[in-house]
């Protein structure tokens, strides 16, 4: 019934499911300004990203379970779309030699602050590495969906995709 | 046509029944708002999260936002809504026996009943199930969302359907720890990106494994979870200890029928969708002429959908009311399902949208 194996057992999909579906940019594609990763693998009916692009880089169409396809050329990673996924499965990457940057979506008290250092993890909550928080950004438009930019080494620019949580 | 003066009875003020009062009240039909809790908006209120769909769906809205919205509309509009009021009966004729703040009992005459009664979480019982820190899902939502309150500090959530998942990320987000996510069938069974956004702040999700047991002596101290076969034996020597405090059951719902049994309402079992059921039409109507259903009630899906099926209901009713025209109601109708087959698409819509379709098929035959 399911291709995307490992995220039907993990939780979360492999780097491999996710460039099966085509959803995994290449490093070329991350270099220089970098690109939105979308990451939808499952036909679930929704498309708040489509209606939030304002270059309308992003088409789902219909029926609204299609997949999210994104044209990288008319995309300009003005990161609205990030709040906008209540599956909070976008985010923005880009790299330039040995650094790395992510903007990701953050639903958690307490909110970083800015120049806190802060471990990146993985998609299977794993810390890879450590990153320092370059901005916050919780606008009223992000209806309560901080997005953060976080800086790390870009050996691990495929494997990051959030910010460990702090707690207790 | 004559129209009835007598009002419709909404029975359930949660998204199903708010958007069939809302419908009814814009066609100018009298109508009644009942619930039995001191508010309405049913479980909106306690969805924080963002909710899926489209535009016209509420996407990217929260939960609690829509149900202001609903709540706002149906103020404003001048529904007569009755809170603390609880039906415990409807008698023949379409008379209605209603049980004001648990004291004053009356009953009333309506022209039409939608019934948008929700449903039940399902209940798990196992050694140690009524331990202190054993919870539906539901609970623990209620707990933390509504009177803000962490029912524990670290959790075992049993089930992974959206709302295990959905409700394990409000934990997260409330403070608690979630010390996994366990599912009896061999593949987890909620939305992808609502198990990646809680895989990736660190929790493990274990597929063909349920509870085996929780101990403690005054309350939840620990779970113990083992794997299950095929056949959800469990294995023998696969037992694991989880230090956790509390135990959220999630393992699904139950449409809660009672009120549509008593009226007489045919009933159809459907698996897919929580077990017995009113049969009904494509307009929510079920064998009774006069009586809809909306909502979970009418199987088990979500509040987007249960918002669509109830404005299905209380456009119906409005019109066999008398006030709408049957051009009005068509087209307001064709709105309402185009809206509920976009929700119904994908591979997982697809198992309800075949369901729904059995049962309007024997619905219309009624």
């Amino acid at each position: 019934m399911n291709d995307n194996i490992l995220l039907k057992v993990d939780g979360a999909p492999s780097l491999e499911e996710l460039k099966a579906a085509g959803m995994l940019p290449s490093i070329d594609e991350l270099k220089g300004r970098g690109c939105v990763c979308i990451e939808c693998i499952e036909e679930i009916p929704c498309n708040p990203c489509e209606t939030s692009c304002p270059q309308n880089a992003i088409t789902v169409g219909n029926p609204i379970t299609n997949l999210p396809m994104i044209d990288r050329t008319k995309c300009s990673l003005c990161g609205l779309c990030i709040p906008a996924c209540p599956g909070l499965a976008i985010t923005i990457k880009s790299m330039d030699g040995e650094s790395a940057r992510i903007r990701f979506p953050w639903e958690y008290y307490p909110l970083p602050g800015k120049g806190e250092i802060v471990d990146m993890v993985d998609r299977m909550g794993k810390v890879v590495c450590k990153g320092k928080v370059l901005a916050v950004s919780n606008s009223s438009s992000n209806n309560r969906t901080a997005v953060i930019t976080a800086e790390f080494p870009s050996a691990f620019i495929q494997e990051v995709i959030s910010i460990r949580r702090n707690y207790g | 046509m004559e129209r009835d003066n007598k009002p419709a009875v909404v029975i359930g003020a949660g998204p199903a029944g708010l958007c069939a009062a809302i419908e009814l009240k814009k066609a100018g039909a009298p109508v009644i708002l009942m619930d039995e809790n001191s508010k309405p908006g049913g479980q909106l209120f306690k969805q924080i999260h963002k909710f899926f769909g489209s535009r016209e769906h509420k996407a990217g809205v929260r939960g609690f936002d829509i149900g202001k919205e609903l709540l706002e509309e149906s103020m404003t509009s001048g529904i007569d809504v009755r809170l603390n009021t609880e039906v415990v009966g409807i008698g023949q004729g379409l008379s209605i026996w209603a049980v004001e703040n648990r004291t004053h009992a009356y009953t009333m005459d309506a022209a039409k009943i939608i019934i948008a009664a929700g449903a039940t979480e399902n209940a798990l019982s196992f050694p140690g199930w009524t331990l202190p820190g054993v919870m539906t899902a539901g609970c623990a939502q209620t707990l933390i969302n509504v009177h803000r309150v962490l029912p524990g500090r670290r959790v075992l959530m049993v089930g992974s359907g959206n709302v295990g998942v959905i409700v394990a990320y409000q934990l997260l987000q409330a403070g608690a720890e979630v010390a996994a996510v366990i599912e009896a069938a061999p593949q987890l069974g909620g939305y992808g990106v609502h198990t990646a956004k809680v895989r990736r702040a660190g929790v493990p999700f274990y597929i063909s494994t349920t509870v085996a047991k929780a101990e403690g002596v005054e309350c939840v101290e620990h779970a113990v979870i083992v794997k299950v076969d095929s056949k959800f034996k469990p294995i023998e020597g696969t037992e694991r200890m989880l230090d956790v405090d509390t135990i959220c059951i999630a393992i699904g719902l139950t449409p809660s029928i009672e009120l549509a049994g008593l009226a007489g309402c045919k009933m159809i079992y459907v698996p897919e969708l929580g077990g017995n059921m009113p049969l009904h039409d494509e307009y929510m109507q079920t064998s009774i002429p006069s009586i809809y259903v909306a909502g979970d009630i009418a199987g088990v899906e979500e509040a987007s959908t249960a918002m669509e099926e109830g404005r299905l209901a209380g456009i119906h009713a409005a019109w066999s009311m008398g006030f709408l025209s049957e051009q009005e109601m068509l087209a307001k109708t064709d709105i309402a399902r185009q809206r509920l087959l976009a929700l119904r698409q994908g591979m997982f819509g697809f198992k309800r949208l075949s369901a729904k379709e059995r049962i309007v098929l024997q619905g219309k035959s009624r």
